[in-house]
């Protein structure tokens, strides 16, 4: 599995007065099985690139490849892109619709063509992947539940399709940090089992820099920086410009870089931190 | 695609009309419904005509924007179109197998179409030209000296803005939710209808309960500012009554005056 964008523009309401570039030139690429973070302030366009890789939103130009197939193509079969490419929105909680959580997750494989029996299989699976026990929710009202648990069930809705790309669009945001860090742990744990491509859109950098293969940094519709964690929070003064925070660790750092104590690597967790801060110690 | 719907759409500009007086446009748009009944000729639908594409120049709204408003009543203007010219009886002009097409029919088919034509444009035109709110505001203050019969006009116009302040967001919102489900495989555009109403239920269900959510942040929202409906209320900006309307005013008379003699004359 691999995808690689070229050169994609998107314009929102085209000729009419309230016309917005949301992409501008866009191109990357993601090998098999990375783990790849967006960031970018608000309406960098981040979530309009999210539904161009799974042919939600057509661009104006340029060309989209999904393991070597152009998407943007026309008489592309868009029920096999979405197979393959499972994209979970911004408070997805909000799409859910049936009587029960198991019909809910059954919702996506069934559209898949899938019978009633594998559904159901697939819904009990993907309710253990977000950390639920199927023989409780299984069968209640989705609108039952608290808000973490409403949001575990429209990913598991996502996850139960089985998809080989994983686009999740700021899972954790307006959650309380319990189930945040629950909410990014399944999603590290399905990563590790799947072996899938996983894109986080997320504004928690210490979650970016933790998790992440490779970051896509955007700005004004444009992709500014690529690279690995290292590289892209070294440039901690450009993300800042941006209006982008770093990591907290990282901040530490160059706040104490701006006192003039030099350190070359770049730290990213908070253990590198604290050895950091016992050698700086040590030598004074 | 859903954005795209332009009925009831206004068309932001500086123009004449759009700076009248937003009780003077009510005014003069009811009555010009009004008038399309009273017409009953010909010549009279033309001067009708002559007046909207006057109106058309003055309001500086782009007549391609215009007929974009028409296109979904077009279905309705050709049904009712149809329907006129086959069911009526007169003279016969053509038979086709069972279908007779009469002359007084034809006549009556092109005079409903015209005057659907004439009606929907003159009130789309309101619509273009009147920011939403200044229409409610207008509606409001017309309404005004029915509060003595009872008639909540206060609430009335509340309710008209709230519900034009929240279109786009419920357009914006289905949009979001259709996405969402096609993202997990749903299919609106094939199947046969059965397929298609069934395949509405995953939309809906998720958009009412995003109504009702909106109604409730909005209802706490005001009350926290302390809104207790329109005893006492005034306005930020208030309607003035200026010589422009005062001339627009004297121009809907003309008009009024012309189709009457035409009507009793002709
Ligand atoms: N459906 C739409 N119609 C018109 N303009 C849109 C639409 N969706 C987004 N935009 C505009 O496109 C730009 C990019 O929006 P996008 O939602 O992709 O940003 P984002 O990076 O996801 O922001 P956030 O972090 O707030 O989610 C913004 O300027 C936004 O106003
Ligand atoms: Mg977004």
């Amino acid at each position: 599995m691999s995808i690689s964008a070229q050169k994609i523009n998107h314009i929102y309401s085209k000729g009419l007065a309230d016309q917005t570039v949301a992409l501008n030139d866009v191109s990357f690429d993601i090998n098999d099985g990375e783990f790849v973070g967006i960031i970018g302030h608000t309406g960098s366009g981040k979530s309009t690139l999210l539904q161009h890789l799974n042919g939600l939103l057509k661009p104006d130009s340029g060309r989209i490849f999904i393991n070597g197939r152009d998407i943007t193509e026309k008489g592309v079969d868009m029920m096999e892109v979405r197979r393959s490419t499972g994209l979970v929105f911004q408070y997805p909680e909000y799409q859910l619709f049936e009587e029960t959580v198991e019909k809910d997750i059954a919702f996506g494989p069934l559209n898949l063509g899938l019978s009633q029996e594998e559904a159901k299989d697939r819904a009990a699976e993907a309710l253990a992947m977000v950390g639920l026990e199927p023989c409780e929710v299984a069968q209640k009202s989705p609108f039952d539940l608290s808000g973490g648990e409403k949001r575990r069930i429209a990913i598991a809705g996502v996850i139960a399709m089985k998809p080989r790309v994983l686009i999740l669009d700021e899972p954790t945001a307006g959650l309380d940090p319990k189930a945040h860090k629950e909410i990014l742990d399944m999603i590290e744990d399905i990563h590790k089992n799947e072996k899938n491509i996983t894109i986080l859109v997320s504004h928690k950098m210490d979650d970016i820099a933790r998790l992440c293969d490779k970051i896509l940094v955007m700005e004004k519709g444009t992709v500014v920086m690529t690279g690995t964690p290292q590289e892209i929070f070294s440039k901690g003064e450009e993300l800042q410009a941006m209006g982008l925070d770093l990591p907290e660790a990282a901040q530490l750092i160059l706040e104490l870089k701006k006192r003039g104590i030099e350190k070359d690597e770049t730290v990213l967790t908070m253990e590198q931190a604290e050895r950091t801060l016992l050698e700086v110690l040590d030598k004074c | 695609m859903l954005r795209d719907i332009t009925l009831g759409q206004y068309y932001s500009g500086e123009s004449w009309i759009h700076r009248l007086d937003p009780r003077v446009k009510i005014i003069a748009t009811l009555l010009f419904i009004v008038e399309i009944f009273i017409i009953n000729s010909f010549e009279g639908f033309a001067t009708a005509f002559g007046a909207l594409i006057i109106v058309i120049a003055a309001s500086k709204v782009p007549l391609r924007f215009i007929m974009r408003g028409l296109k979904p009543i077009f279905l309705i203007i050709l049904f009712t179109f149809i329907v006129n010219l086959f069911i009526v009886d007169g003279e016969i002009l053509v038979k086709i197998w069972i279908f007779t097409i009469t002359k007084e029919g034809l006549y009556r088919a092109v005079f409903m179409a015209v005057r659907l034509i004439l009606l929907i444009i003159g009130s789309s035109l309101l619509t273009l030209c009147t920011k939403p709110m200044s229409l409610t505001d207008g509606l409001e203050s017309l309404m005004k000296p029915f509060k003595i019969i009872g008639v909540p006009a206060h609430e009335l116009a509340m309710m008209m803005t709230i519900a034009l302040r929240f279109i786009p967001t419920l357009i914006e919102e289905t949009d979001k939710i259709m996405k969402a489900q096609q993202a997990r495989g749903a299919d609106f555009e094939t199947g046969n209808i059965f397929r298609r109403a069934k395949h509405l239920i995953p939309i809906l269900v998720p958009l009412f309960i995003s109504a009702f959510r909106i109604a409730q942040d909005m209802a706490m929202a005001m009350e926290a500012r302390c809104y207790h409906g329109g005893d006492n209320r005034t306005k930020m900006n208030g309607m003035k009554f200026a010589k422009r309307d005062a001339f627009a005013a004297l121009l809907m008379l003309l008009f009024l005056a012309v189709i009457i003699l035409g009507r009793v004359f002709l």
